[in-house]
């Protein structure tokens, strides 16, 4: 049951931090700010959200196991605050580059 | 594999140093210093001094990050013209050399210390008891070091005065920062009011767990001055007036509360800030808790800024 669970977080993590380095490719790469901004996002929900459910099943507690959850939702709400108000900034005519 | 870690750590962290001096735009240079100040935070957390890391976390990285932001926002449409008038060769070398010789000289202090570094660690752990409080770091900020503490929060109270010193003479004892356009159903004000009751809760229960375990009056004020910045500027609230009475006491309440219990120590325990027997734990939470607001306001305020409106707008 263990190897199980350890092979389930290998894979959920691995997978995760394909998602962080295609973000971050896209950040670098891509030609403007909006898709920058798709590829960013990608990263904090999929990304984060994969190494979030990877771990989950060695935290200690159901509370320790909330507090992640928590965290992810956290940085979910931020992160999608955060490009709405770049993307609208953008939108009316802020600096295109 | 943990030294791995932090082989990489410390390189990302010279590499965003060294950007951070050669950025040729301040908000580079910003961004540059906020990546370092989170980084850093990584570092203290490796050196298992979880109460400085979460201290420059707030402090170091979220605040002075977004006190930098704003400044560099102000300082944009100067700076072509301060880039144009660089100083000569001769200058800039001198410059170079004199902050290598700075460094140098840090790096043979750090390296000439004596192993094991003296410490009072020991002393600290010896006497915590007569404190009532479980956290070292509080111990030492409130009992043994509580003068520094003291000074500290005044310097903090100075600051302010001086930022509000900088408003012009219409706009003194008025509303500090921009009135923020309200966008009922924007995604800041959804995040505004969503986020600020985690928020509180977090911040009462860091400066709570502060006196048992890593936490505090600093790192939890900075949270909660950051949600009532986020209410701001969302346009949800308005900044307070500067000449309002009760925000100038509040201001006062903490630095004053702690002077008067030093007072106090001085007649019965017969020194300044020594606590009588028995008596350190609840004076320590009173200093605590008058510290808090003091302590979320200035901090709030600082980042608004001076004040810029009539009371009226």
């Amino acid at each position: 049951m263990s190897a199980i669970l350890d092979g389930f977080t290998v894979v959920a993590v691995m997978t995760g931090a394909v998602f962080f380095l295609a973000g971050t490719v896209g950040l670098l790469r891509f030609p403007d700010s909006l898709s920058r901004l798709h590829a960013l996002s990608k990263a904090d929900n999929l990304g984060l959200g994969l190494v979030m459910l990877g771990l989950l099943p060695h935290v200690d507690s159901v509370a320790g196991g909330l507090k992640l959850v928590c965290i992810w939702l956290l940085v979910l709400l931020s992160g999608s605050t955060a490009s709405q108000l770049i993307a609208r900034t953008l939108q009316r005519g802020g600096s295109q580059s | 594999m943990n030294d791995v870690l932090n082989l990489v750590l410390a390189a990302v962290i010279l590499g965003l140093a060294a950007w951070t001096i050669v950025a040729r735009e301040a908000y580079a240079a910003v961004v540059g210093f906020i990546a370092y100040g989170l980084l850093l935070t990584l570092v203290w957390v490796q050196l298992h001094g979880v109460d400085v890391a979460l201290t420059e976390a707030a402090i170091g990285g979220g605040l002075t990050g977004a006190l930098l932001i704003g400044a560099a926002a102000r300082l944009r449409s100067t700076e072509a013209r301060a880039r144009a008038e660089r100083p000569g060769q001769a200058t800039r070398w001198l410059a170079a050399a004199f902050s290598a010789a700075v460094t140098g000289a840090l790096a043979v202090v750090v390296l000439l210390l004596p192993v094991p570094a003296p410490t009072l660690a020991p002393e600290v752990v010896a006497h915590i008891a007569v404190t009532g409080v479980g956290n070292p770091i509080t111990a030492v900020l409130l009992a043994f070091r509580a003068m520094d503490t003291l000074l500290e929060a005044i310097v903090l109270l100075f600051a302010l005065i001086g930022v509000w010193s900088l408003a012009p003479d219409r706009a003194w004892g008025g509303r500090p920062g921009l009135l923020q356009p309200v966008d009922p159903n924007g995604m800041l004000a959804y995040a505004a009011r969503v986020l600020p009751p985690i928020g509180i809760v977090a911040g009462a229960y860091i400066f709570w767990v502060g006196a048992d375990h890593p936490g505090g009056k600093f790192q939890g004020a900075t949270l909660l001055a950051a949600m009532w910045l986020l209410v701001m500027m969302a346009g949800l609230a308005d900044a307070p007036p500067t000449s309002r009475a009760w925000l100038r006491w509040l201001l006062v309440a903490g630095p004053l509360a702690f002077i008067g219990i030093g007072v106090v120590g001085a007649v019965h325990a017969g020194a300044f800030l020594a606590y009588p027997e028995g008596f350190a734990k609840p004076l320590i939470l009173v200093i605590e808790f008058a510290l808090m607001p003091t302590l979320t306001l200035i901090l709030g305020l600082m980042l608004l800024g001076a004040p810029r409106r009539g009371e009226t707008s």
